[in-house]
């Protein structure tokens, strides 16, 4: 199986192959459009500032690119905020995927909000053999609400979208890569896809 | 439900663990890459890896050091010890480190919060205080406490957050190795006056002493170093036993 990680320079993406590696994948690092292209499976990362990562999606074209893709898509923290329609963090427009304006936790809640909290509402073969209220490692500071896409929610002050899907995209808040072994199975199920 | 996270502390020399590792069951005790995966399997929520080397080849260590346990470990690290540089924050985090924590460094320059935050963003930004109470005022400490400053601890954290800090460590020196408890007067001050989220460190010693951080204190987070290393408590037993004090855990 072929799995790329898109490539633009946004954070952290050394964990997400190393994930991979231990589930026994050798994941391949590309900004490279045929390449990506031609992925069975197509990893979309990000760590970092969402007006800055799509300056860089669209300086390399691939914000045209990740839109058409017909594999199955998995956005994974600030990948899957970008998939949304706009993020409030830098009044940034996203690639409009899922139908659903990023916003910022208010302050009600500390920001960021760091660590491992639960998913709930399950309702995707990407959460096959992963129980309710699952914890899963999460960092950040804005969220996508509640929408037609969801199917996986999480609380923090308020109901919101831990994960979302249409079609052959997903989107994932939390991180499946430090998730422990239920991130990891999260992770299988996406290749198994 | 966002849970509290228990936070194991390896101190890190030469790329080897030290100060008081006693780990039997583990094939050599003081392989760092040994003891975080031992840790990741057995229920910590995230590691600190404090890096106290003082040699030329520290960076190169440490980065190597760092690749080894992204590559074995499956819950986030942090990383701290001597960073004082854009450049030596852009190596950990490339290395697969998911936050990196400084603290004299931003202290003798503040600015190394704004530019590390704008860069990388604030989620993996934690900053360190260390703070000694000196007649009735808590007095930020620098070079591991060694160092007196004229910082005030609270006036200081403010200021972290307001520069972009995604998170404190806050370790009270007169606390620290005494096995007498966090500093939970100070650390409810700086949970409740900021809204990012509070690292408790130094002096645990009892299970009491995590539910009393986390009850009374109003901590995020616990780190401990010692009687995690001593086996003096498990993460595990630790945890279900602040699950029945209704502390949300994640198990």
């Amino acid at each position: 199986m072929k799995v790329v990680i898109i490539n633009y320079g946004a954070g952290n993406i050394q964990s997400i192959k190393f994930a991979l590696k231990r589930l026994g994948v050798e994941a391949i690092l590309s900004d490279d459009e045929t390449e990506i292209m031609n992925a069975d499976k197509v990893i979309f990362p990000g760590v970092g500032e969402a007006s800055s990562a799509m300056q860089k999606l669209k300086g390399s074209g691939l914000d045209k690119v990740i839109p058409t893709l017909k594999q199955p898509v998995l956005g994974i923290c600030l990948g899957m905020q970008l998939l949304c329609n706009s993020s409030e963090e830098g009044k940034t427009e996203g690639l409009g995927i899922f139908d659903v304006d990023v916003l910022k936790f208010s302050t009600s809640v500390k920001v960021p909000q760091i660590g491992w909290n639960q998913i709930q509402n399950l309702k995707s073969e990407l959460f096959k053999d992963i129980s309710e209220n699952e914890f899963m490692y999460l960092v950040h500071s804005f969220y996508a609400p509640l929408c037609e896409e969801t199917i996986g929610t999480t609380e923090y002050g308020i109901q919101y979208s831990s994960a979302l899907q249409k079609d052959n995209f997903y989107g994932v808040q939390f991180h499946p890569e430090k998730s422990s072994k239920a991130g990891e199975q999260v992770l299988q199920n996406f290749l198994n896809l | 439900m966002l849970s509290k996270r228990i936070i194991p502390c390896l101190d890190i020399k030469n790329g080897r663990t030290v100060k008081g590792i006693n780990f039997l069951d583990l094939r050599d005790a003081g392989d760092p890459v040994e003891l975080a995966k031992f840790y990741s399997e057995n229920g910590a929520d995230e590691l600190v890896f404090l890096d106290i080397s003082a040699t030329a080849e520290r960076r190169k260590t440490l980065a190597a050091l760092v690749l080894k346990v992204a590559e074995t470990i499956n819950i986030p690290f942090t990383v701290g010890g001597g960073i004082s540089s854009v450049v030596d924050v852009e190596i950990l985090l490339n290395n697969g480190a998911d936050k990196v924590s400084i603290n004299s460094a931003a202290v003798k320059n503040p600015q190394l919060i704004n530019e590390l935050a704008s860069k990388f963003g604030s989620q993996c930004i934690v900053v360190a205080i260390d703070a000694k109470l000196i007649k009735g005022k808590w007095i930020v400490h620098l070079v591991g406490g060694k160092v007196p400053t004229d910082l005030d601890l609270f006036d200081w954290a403010k200021e972290v957050e307001q520069r972009g800090a995604g998170e404190i460590l806050f370790t009270s020196m007169d606390h620290d190795g005494t096995k007498n408890g966090f500093a939970n007067e100070a650390l409810a001050k700086l949970s409740t006056g900021l809204n990012i989220p509070i690292i408790a460190s130094g002096g645990a010693g009892t299970i009491q002493h995590f539910t009393d951080t986390f009850k009374v204190g109003k901590a995020d987070a616990a780190l401990a170093a010692s009687v995690f290393h001593f086996k003096e408590i498990t993460i595990s037993e630790l945890k279900n036993e602040l699950q029945t004090q209704g502390i949300p855990v994640r198990i």
